[in-house]
């Protein structure tokens, strides 16, 4: 890891002015994801701006019935809290089912957010990368690709977007809150991402000097009847190959509300628009949530080792809905 | 910071971890590396009680924090349960793994008192989750030993939490 | 600094062999003041990190180390421009056993040569560990590629066959196997492949190296200290006798820490060019690139039966790699050879050579890898025959060694199956696949034979028994979770009838009387061999100070005619005797003492043709292995294919056991290791550059706690007639069958034959 300078920032006013002077200084809040593609010497920031102490720990219940989190919340606190719990279990789930124990108590939501692709090749310096280098080429075409993408990918890049929490984020609608010295800007999370196209070095939308200060859930009743379901490798401790975040309401026997989003098909959290398109209003048969299924995934482009993500979300879509539907979907 | 209840005052460069911190300038070599990118909780200590991955953590962040490292989780010349449990369950082969085992369950059986869920809790608005054999082994899954001594481990587990709901049990 | 101070804890009275004892360092253990090697303090240590080559097969055409020098607080930036000689590999010789451990032919650092991706071109050495690492990134070494062979599977049809040696058999035959295969009324011809894979070992590879003149101390997690200071000895030409390899704790090996890689002699190279106690521990991603791994395999496994289940033909054929500098064949057959009473009978191993480093040993080389294969293919011919696995198993359990009609020493699978199905409720099974549920899941069955040789290596070992009743047993062995130390004390403590707490045991360390490597599974035996005759020796002393004593009651009696207990020697016929403090007393003598063995050059080449005869004495007579019955239940979500091991139970035959706890836990680490390279440990070798992409632990998945069910263990406790004490090695057994007591449970559970492993979700949706 190269050297760099270390600055403390007690407040978000202090944190984006220090970042405003310094372009190349990175914000630094659990470290979990930064420390170690430092360490890779993938990341080589000039100076790390500390924002682990600024109080933006608060879980706030808003009018309306939202939730406000702040940014430096721990992945393990939001987890736990009772209001997430009760209303959005199926974040509390999909954050329960990333990393370890250890990686939550450290881990901050605004990191989790911005947190980078697992693909071999962008780790290994030796390797192809567009996403590291951009214009390099991408040696993960004709190598192993069994965490890549299928949906979202381009001929640039197919790394998938690693994360659990974001997958959950995406289907409930969160609305991710920056700041800069320019000021406040809100992004729905689901546009929060960028798909690589021919830049897949560009990952989000935020700018290099602002800072994710607070993620915003919409009051959500279906969230009440959500689940994340987690498809991967070994039991525990391992990146998603397949995951669901879903949400299910049924009303006189049809789809009155459905929240549908994928993880680790996709080259940034998936929001399953177009299977909640065809499940809104459709009767909730194991027949429809095939179909919807299917259609979602139609676009998907596999390589070698990923192809069976495709079936795999498919199946996972609909055992997901199908036991929120025995679960209380129907009420 | 504070390791182990006692002020250590130190000049680091910003890069250095926490891990490197305390086996290379405090001596305090209980606390392994086993991969340096906390994927295999070997350098798991606890910071105001709470368990993380020490080797992920920049020192400078924790700067006027508690750490405890396995050197400190004894009281008063006491050994903690958890070790004396490891000890008679067989929960260790090589060692290497152990402090960072013992160190993550001292922060998951907390975790739990607080009334944390996992992924394999069932009702997750439930305000207290039973601690089975399939809580603490997904609670635990941070923590991996490759001399495969899991069954030691989760007993010895097992037996200091019974223990805790005895002592909870005989204040009541 | 180096002392073993391991005190024995637990209050004990009586015989102690066969009680589960705690360990003796447990509570160095859970309490982190067990020091591994990169946890010795020095004053003025600096640490160096390794620079690894990102080509396959190159010549270094320049080296810029200027960034790296400029960075503050490097010492030296060694690469083979600079580094100073050292001396070519050891060539190899069979009467020294130290030259076959050599982990590659490479001289790192003397040569301009890249024989695989990883291999170190350069050590930098800084008074930081963050220094170091900073500049090792910042080396940059040109290259010129050559052409490189680098994809396993490709070059598989261009194999040769292994030869046989005078201790590693390539190929048998028993009549002619295909011609019955052809001729079989059933059969089963299957081809079954496994990947590469890693030790990983908690503790990373770490050397810590200090120089004093032409004298030396190593700090190193060791297999074999000895091999070590004789490689090292050898490399850099000085006299073995002055350099001192210390390792009271090795965090985990499995193999990975047999052989001397380069990290270990890079470490002493920069000690020696900067003239500082050096410390080095490899990155995670530094011990794949550094240090061999398990081949992969391919395995060709055919089986002819009659229409009752009589094997009429057995077939089994592997192809696995080595390094173009390094590595040797697999023992893939090995147990093809002994488990089935089959009429003909064909094995033969083959190998390729690759520009990649060395394969080396893991846990069970060879028979875990092939046990999957003859293990699934059993199962697939007991589904042909519609015939109970087990049932197939015991129609064909040979009297004598199938292959060549050699006694076995010992042979209780029969008993092992017979308990297992019992303990495991086999009889619920029903044996349809898919026919078993627990409501969403599938549920699957499973059998598998376990079979490992049981080995015994030449060990010197001296016994104290001090005036005040204790015991000092000296041996330098080796302790990487084995619980080798309270196994010798509880041997020692019976061997002369004293408690257990009395006897300490130092090992890990060359300035010990020369032990054996710890490998092969034969560590505890051969170690218990020497520790029982050494103790003898000292009561053959005891005897004779008692007898030259007219007050004695023991005058005039034979050691075989005493017992050793409660601190001395006791007549069998009466309750007369003495205690030895009562004896060494009388006599003024502040101990006695006895070797088995000798370090003098010339006990050493005794010592090791004294091995190699009896090895090749015992394998004409008998065949020695350790075996059980491996029993699993696997969960399958038919949505997804995740597979989830359920229940698991073992019953091994490995003879006596000396501590069922330690034991135990040796054979549950192999069982959870053999669930890994069933379910999920694959290392994966990109065939464009022979460059190994998961060389981390996110990625190269071995078990985690919610992978490993509560594993029973149980044992048949039968002494082995021809080892010490009765006993064998549980160290590698409890791996083999695993893979395919799994991949047959999957199969039971959703009728999914998954020949390759590791048995991922994807191949069963």
């Amino acid at each position: 890891m190269k050297a760099f300078a270390y600055v403390s920032a007690p407040d978000v006013a202090t944190a984006v002015r220090a970042i405003a002077t310094e372009p190349r200084a990175k914000f630094i809040g659990g470290g979990t994801n930064l420390v170690d593609l430092m360490r890779e010497d993938i990341e080589r920031p000039d100076t790390v701006v500390d924002i682990s102490g600024i109080a933006l720990t608060g879980v706030e219940e808003l009018a309306g019935g939202g939730v406000r989190i702040g940014a430096m919340v721990r992945n393990s606190h939001l987890a736990a809290h009772p209001l997430i719990r009760s209303r959005y279990p199926v974040l509390a789930q999909a954050i329960l089912a990333g990393a370890s124990g250890q990686l939550r108590n450290m881990a901050t939501v605004g990191g989790n957010i911005l947190q980078r692709t697992r693909c071999p090749y962008f780790y290994d310096r030796a390797a192809a990368c567009n996403k590291r280098e951009p214009g390099s080429g991408c040696d993960a075409f004709g190598g192993f690709t069994r965490n890549h993408a299928v949906l979202g990918g381009s001929e640039s890049c197919i790394a998938a977007h690693p994360s659990d929490m974001c997958v959950a984020l995406a289907a409930l609608d969160a609305v991710v809150e920056v700041e800069s010295v320019r000021g406040v800007r809100r992004i729905p999370l689901v546009e929060f991402h960028r798909l690589p196209g021919a830049t897949p070095h560009v990952e989000t939308d935020i700018a290099a000097d602002e800072l994710i200060t607070a993620v915003e859930l919409p009051a959500l009743p279906v969230a009440t009847t959500s689940r994340y379901r987690k498809v991967r490798d070994r039991a525990s401790y391992a990146f998603a190959l397949v995951s669901v975040a879903a949400a299910l309401e049924v009303q006189h026997g049809t789809v009155a509300t459905v929240r549908l989003a994928l993880g680790g098909v996709g080259a940034k959290p998936w929001r399953a628009h177009e299977a909640e398109r065809l499940l809104l209003g459709a009767a909730p048969t194991e027949e429809s949530f095939r179909r919807a299924a299917a259609a979602e995934l139609a676009p998907a482009v596999a390589q070698p080792h990923n192809a069976f993500k495709i079936e795999l979300a498919e199946r996972t879509i609909v055992a997901t809905l199908a036991q929120l539907l025995a679960a209380g979907g129907a009420a | 910071m504070r390791v182990n209840g006692a002020v250590q005052s130190l000049e680091v460069e910003p890069r250095v971890s926490l891990l490197d911190v305390l086996r290379e300038h405090l001596g305090l070599t209980g606390t392994k590396k086993g991969c340096n990118q906390g994927a295999c909780g070997a350098c798991t200590v606890l910071v105001d009680g709470e368990r993380i991955n020490s080797c992920l953590a920049l020192a400078v962040q924790y700067a006027g924090r508690e750490i405890t490292t396995i050197e400190g989780v004894a009281t008063g010349g006491q050994a903690h349960p958890l070790q004396e449990a490891f000890i008679r369950n067989d929960g260790f082969q090589c060692g290497y793994c152990t402090s960072g085992q013992i160190c993550s369950a001292i922060g998951m059986l907390a975790e739990h008192r607080a009334g944390a869920p996992s992924a394999v809790t069932e009702h997750l608005a439930a305000e207290a989750v039973e601690l089975s054999g399939a809580e603490i082994r997904e609670r635990m899954s941070g923590n991996l030993c490759r001399c495969g001594a899991y069954n030691g481990i989760v007993e010895s587990i097992q037996d200091v939490a019974a223990g805790h709901a005895d002592v909870l049990a005989a204040a009541r | 600094m180096t002392q073993v101070e391991n005190r024995p804890r637990t209050g004990t009275s009586g015989p102690v062999v066969g009680r589960p004892i705690d360990r003796v360092d447990g509570v160095a253990k859970t309490t982190g003041a067990a020091r591994y090697s990169a946890e010795y303090p020095y004053a003025d240590i600096a640490h160096a990190a390794l620079v690894h080559a990102n080509v396959t097969r190159a010549r270094i055409t320049a080296v810029d180390t200027a960034a790296a020098s400029a960075v503050r607080g490097v010492l030296a930036v060694i690469t083979h421009l600079n580094a100073p000689p050292m001396k070519p590999a050891r060539p190899v010789n069979l009467v020294n056993l130290s030259t076959l451990a050599s982990g590659s032919s490479v001289n790192y650092l003397n040569t301009d040569e890249v024989h695989w991706n990883g291999q170190p071109v350069a050590v930098v050495v800084a008074e930081t560990l963050d220094a170091a690492e900073e500049a090792a990134a910042l080396v940059a070494v040109s290259y010129e590629e050559l052409p490189a062979t680098v994809d396993f599977g490709a070059q598989e049809p261009h194999a040769t066959p292994q030869k046989s040696t005078a201790i590693s058999s390539g190929g048998a035959t028993k009549g002619d196997a295909e011609a019955a295969l052809a001729a079989a009324p059933v059969s089963v011809d299957l081809r079954f492949t496994t990947p590469g894979h890693h030790h990983n070992a908690l503790e990373p590879h770490a050397t810590t190296a200090a120089w004093d003149g032409d004298r030396l101390v190593v700090h190193e997690g060791a297999q074999n200290v000895a091999w070590v200071r004789d490689q090292l000895a050898w490399k850099f030409d000085v006299p073995p006798a002055g350099i001192r390899v210390i390792a009271p704790y090795v965090g985990g090996a499995f193999g990975g820490k047999t052989m001397i890689w380069p990290g270990t002699i890079l470490t002493v190279l920069a000690a020696r060019v900067t003239g500082r106690p050096v410390r080095m521990m490899l990155t995670r991603e530094g011990v794949y690139r550094a240090v061999g791994g398990r081949t992969p395999s391919t395995q060709r496994v055919a089986l002819g039966a009659d229409a009752d289940g009589s094997m009429t033909a057995l077939i089994h054929t592997s192809v696995t790699q080595i390094g173009r500098v390094g590595g040797g064949p697999e023992q893939v057959t090995s147990q093809s050879r002994h488990l089935y009473d089959a009429e003909n009978i064909l094995v033969q191993q083959n190998q390729v050579t690759l520009d990649a480093l060395s394969n080396t040993a893991m846990r069970a080389p060879g028979e875990s890898i092939g046990t999957f294969a003859l293990e699934a293919a059993v199962d697939e011919l007991a589904y042909e025959l519609g015939i109970d696995p087990i049932e197939l198993r015991m129609r064909n359990e040979p009297a004598r060694n199938p292959i060549d009609g050699k006694r076995f020493a010992h042979r209780a699978l029969r008993e092992a199956y017979a308990r297992g199905a019992e303990l495991f409720g086999w009889s619920d099974r029903t044996p349809q696949p898919g026919s078993m549920r627990d409501g969403r899941w599938l549920v699957g069955m499973g059998v598998a034979s376990a079979y490992h040789p049981s080995w015994q290596f030449q060990a010197n070992v001296t016994v104290r028994l001090a005036a005040d009743g204790t015991v000092l047993v000296r041996c330098g062995f080796h302790e990487m979770g084995m619980g080798g130390a309270t196994a010798q004390a509880q041997i020692a403590a019976d061997a002369l009838g004293v408690p257990f707490e009395s006897v300490r045991v130092e090992y890990g360390d060359t300035t010990l009387p020369t032990g054996p490597g710890a490998g092969g599974s034969g560590q505890t035996a051969s170690v218990a061999a020497s520790v029982v005759a050494a103790c003898e020796k000292v009561q053959r002393t005891v005897l004779a100070l008692a007898t030259g004593s007219k007050d004695s009651p023991l005058r005039g009696q034979r050691l075989a005619d005493l017992r050793a207990r409660d601190g001395g020697l006791y007549r069998t016929d009466d309750t007369r005797g003495e205690s030895y403090a009562a004896i060494l007393g009388r006599a003024g003598r502040v101990s006695v003492d006895a070797a088995v063995g000798s370090d003098t050059r010339l006990g050493g080449i005794v010592g090791q043709m004294r091995f190699l005869s009896k090895f090749l004495l015992d394998n004409r007579r008998w065949v020695k292995a350790a075996s059980g019955a491996q029993f699993c239940e696997v969960r399958v979500d038919p949505d997804t294919g995740e597979v989830r091991v359920s229940r698991w139970l073992g019953v091994f035959d490995v003879g006596t056991v000396i501590n069922a706890k330690t034991a135990s836990s040796q054979l549950r680490g192999g069982i959870v290791m053999g669930l890994g390279m069933a379910l999920g440990e694959e290392t994966l070798v990109d065939p464009r550059t022979g460059r190994i992409m998961n060389a981390n632990l996110s990625d190269y998945h071995v078990p985690v706690h919610a992978d490993v069910p509560p594993i029973e263990v149980h044992y048949l406790d039968e002494p082995d007639p021809t080892m010490p004490l009765g006993l064998i090695g549980v160290g590698e057994v409890g791996i083999t069958g695993v893979a395919a007591a799994v991949a047959n449970a999957v199969h039971h559970a959703t009728g999914r034959r998954v020949r390759d492993l590791p048995i991922t979700l994807d191949k069963l949706l």
